[in-house]
């Protein structure tokens, strides 16, 4: 099961694929409250107020952090650098240029086409997660404007169900694309998913190759998309449009990868390389291009959209 | 105990067994067996069609990768009058999980590329259980790209447990060779035919499964996930696969009601394995009539025609 994060700066793998047997692109979300940070749950509800919600512990190093700061410093601690998980709204708005935005595809909800059921209802997950997070499903979309270039943008929210991709997860990315497509502008997706959504069945395979199509046309159109992956991707997202940026990006240390790390343990009954999986081992194996500190995410993304482009450099900030 | 055998199949085996015991005592005998033979193959026939028409999702699953379930090259040795295997994928290995090659069907030209199982142990190994590695998919990607460019159309088999989940395939790319056929299946010129005869696993499937006809032997199974991962994450213990495949819809009955496949080829009384030569002939004579039917269509139309089906996939609530 899930572990609590480490305290020595490298994480521990925590998604569903360390749970089961061969292969899944799916992903679990029993694990998910363990997984999500204290003060993610608590963040922007009335609870903000409370004095404690002021002070949260980095992760990585454990050092005792001024919530406020944290946030400017968009999750990233300003002691060590490590990286904790960032809501895909706020990611965005830090991304995008102030006050732009305007959401792809937000009309769209979930539906329970299997009527699918384990020990929960996937109503009630769904009803559960669009409480806990605010968000209609696991990913959010929106136009804006990157310094000043109009650009698509969708981020994941890991804390929707991990993150999982679902019909409505592969609608509004495929919507994205092809706004991009249709508005010759560029696009650009952060990724965190522990996968496809089991709940969904076939329906959510499927959106693998439905937004792997869309990004073929985004590619015949000359058109760049970034993918940046953060902490995790994996499972059938990893496998689908992650893996598809013309440059691929990874937050520090993020774990990206098909499978997780457990179930290739129990695969092949062998001890795992260190930072097996990190964005650096992607690095150094050729499926990333490079990694970008989140802080300096939205000046090296312009920066590289713009040359692809054809555009001239924007200033920094 | 016989280990080819499902538990279900038992009250068959045992018929055909009683049947077998007859013919061979009748041999050379005076003795007149034929009424009593046809009785009992009656009886056999009966409570075949008897257990086979209840069959739940998990049973089918089980039939699915049945042990003795004809595999990519036992379609191939039936429905290809000549087959060319081609090895490797240019750049790292070759991959005994998919084979791929050039073939003639009725006369016909055509790349076919397959996940493939081993029979024996040994040859499970070689096989890697049906589980790909990232330079099997390359290599299918490379065949893929060579039927583009000689106007060839490409017929896949799908018969995965899924991708293989090792050190290896992760340092080599497993994610990005998954996604990158996605991505050119959904582009290549010419007409591609996907067909799952046993299981269809998940990402590991897909990666051949991207085409302009996705068709369903009668007893396959296609799914987000294996039954037994579903249930070890969802149910908390693998022992629940029986819950998970009837949770998931992962039988061509299910799929094909909810428009996520195209056609279901009827498999014979007892499954594929009682019968491989008849199954071999309605998978030959339902992919020739969809390449033929597909050949018809203008290159573009056959594109726009395959981002549309890919494009109309999925479930929603628009608000």
């Amino acid at each position: 099961m899930a572990r609590s994060s480490s305290h020595s700066g490298t994480r521990k793998l925590e998604t569903d694929h360390d749970l089961h047997p061969p292969i899944s692109d799916a992903d679990p979300m029993s694990w998910l409250s363990k997984l999500m940070p204290k003060r993610i749950r608590t963040q922007g509800g009335d609870k903000r107020k409370v004095p404690e919600g002021l002070w949260g512990k980095c992760e990585g190093c454990g050092a005792v952090l001024y919530q406020p700061e944290l946030e400017a410093n968009q999750q990233v601690c300003p002691k060590c650098s490590f990286h904790m998980p960032i809501l895909a709204r706020e990611r965005l708005k830090q991304f995008l240029d102030e006050g732009t935005g305007t959401e792809i595809g937000a009309e769209l909800a979930p539906a329970d086409a299997l009527k699918f059921k384990d020990s929960k209802k996937y109503k009630d997950r769904l009803v559960a997660a669009q409480k806990q997070t605010g968000e209609s499903d696991a990913l959010v979309a929106l136009h804006g404007r990157l310094k000043g270039m109009p650009i698509a943008a969708c981020a994941f929210e890991f804390s929707f169900m991990a993150g999982s991709m679902g019909s409505v997860v592969g609608e509004r990315f495929t919507l994205a694309a092809e706004h991009a497509l249709a508005h010759g502008m560029p696009l650009v997706c952060f990724s965190a998913s522990g996968g496809a959504r089991m709940q969904e069945g076939l329906f959510s395979l499927m959106q693998m190759a439905k937004t792997s199509a869309a990004l073929a046309r985004l590619r015949e159109a000359g058109l760049p998309f970034i993918s940046v992956m953060t902490h995790p991707t994996t499972g059938g997202v990893s496998a689908s449009l992650a893996m598809l940026g013309d440059i691929n990006v990874g937050e520090p240390q993020a774990l990206i990868g098909f499978a997780g790390p457990r179930v290739i343990e129990q695969t092949v009954r062998e001890t795992l390389p260190e930072g097996f999986q990190r964005s650096e081992f992607l690095v150094e194996h050729g499926a990333v291009d490079l990694i970008v500190d989140r802080r300096q995410m939205r000046d090296k993304l312009a920066d590289l959209i713009a040359i692809l482009m054809r555009r001239p450099r924007a200033a920094a900030g | 105990m016989n280990q080819n055998i499902l538990e279900f199949e038992k009250p068959i085996a045992e018929l055909e067994d009683k049947l077998r015991e007859l013919r061979a005592s009748s041999q050379g005998q005076s003795l007149d067996f034929e009424s009593e033979i046809r009785k009992l193959d009656g009886k056999l026939r009966e409570k075949t069609v008897e257990i086979f028409q209840n069959l739940s999702a998990w049973q089918i699953a089980q039939l699915a990768r049945h042990p003795l379930r004809p595999y990519t090259l036992d379609y191939i040795g039936h429905i290809c009058e000549e087959f060319h295997e081609l090895a490797g994928d240019r750049a790292f290995a070759d991959d005994a999980a998919i084979v791929g090659g050039l073939g003639r069907i009725d006369g016909k030209g055509v790349v076919i590329i397959g996940h493939q199982k081993g029979r024996d142990t040994r040859q499970k190994i070689r096989r890697n259980f049906g589980m790909p590695r990232p330079e099997g998919y390359r290599k299918a990607l490379r065949l893929m790209h060579m039927a583009e460019r000689f106007r060839l159309p490409v017929l896949t088999l799908i018969d995965t447990p899924g991708a293989y989940p090792g050190v290896g395939a992760e340092e080599r790319g497993q994610s990005e060779a998954i996604a990158r056929n996605l991505l050119e299946m959904s582009k290549l010129r010419v007409p591609v035919v996907c067909t799952v005869i046993g299981e269809g696993g998940s990402g590991g499937a897909l990666a051949i499964g991207v085409g302009d006809r996705v068709n369903m032997l009668q007893f396959s199974t296609y799914s987000v996930i294996t039954p037994e991962g579903c249930a070890s994450i969802l149910w908390r213990s693998a022992e629940r696969a029986r819950d998970a495949a009837e949770a998931m819809g992962l039988t061509a009955a299910r799929l094909i009601e909810h428009g996520l496949i195209d056609r279901i080829i009827p498999e014979p009384l007892g499954g594929a394995h009682r019968d491989p030569k008849t199954t071999a002939e309605n998978l030959k004579a339902l992919v020739l009539g969809q390449i033929a039917e597909l050949e018809k269509l203008d290159t573009d139309v056959l594109l726009t025609q395959r981002y549309e089906k890919l494009r109309g996939m999925g479930q929603y609530q628009a608000a």
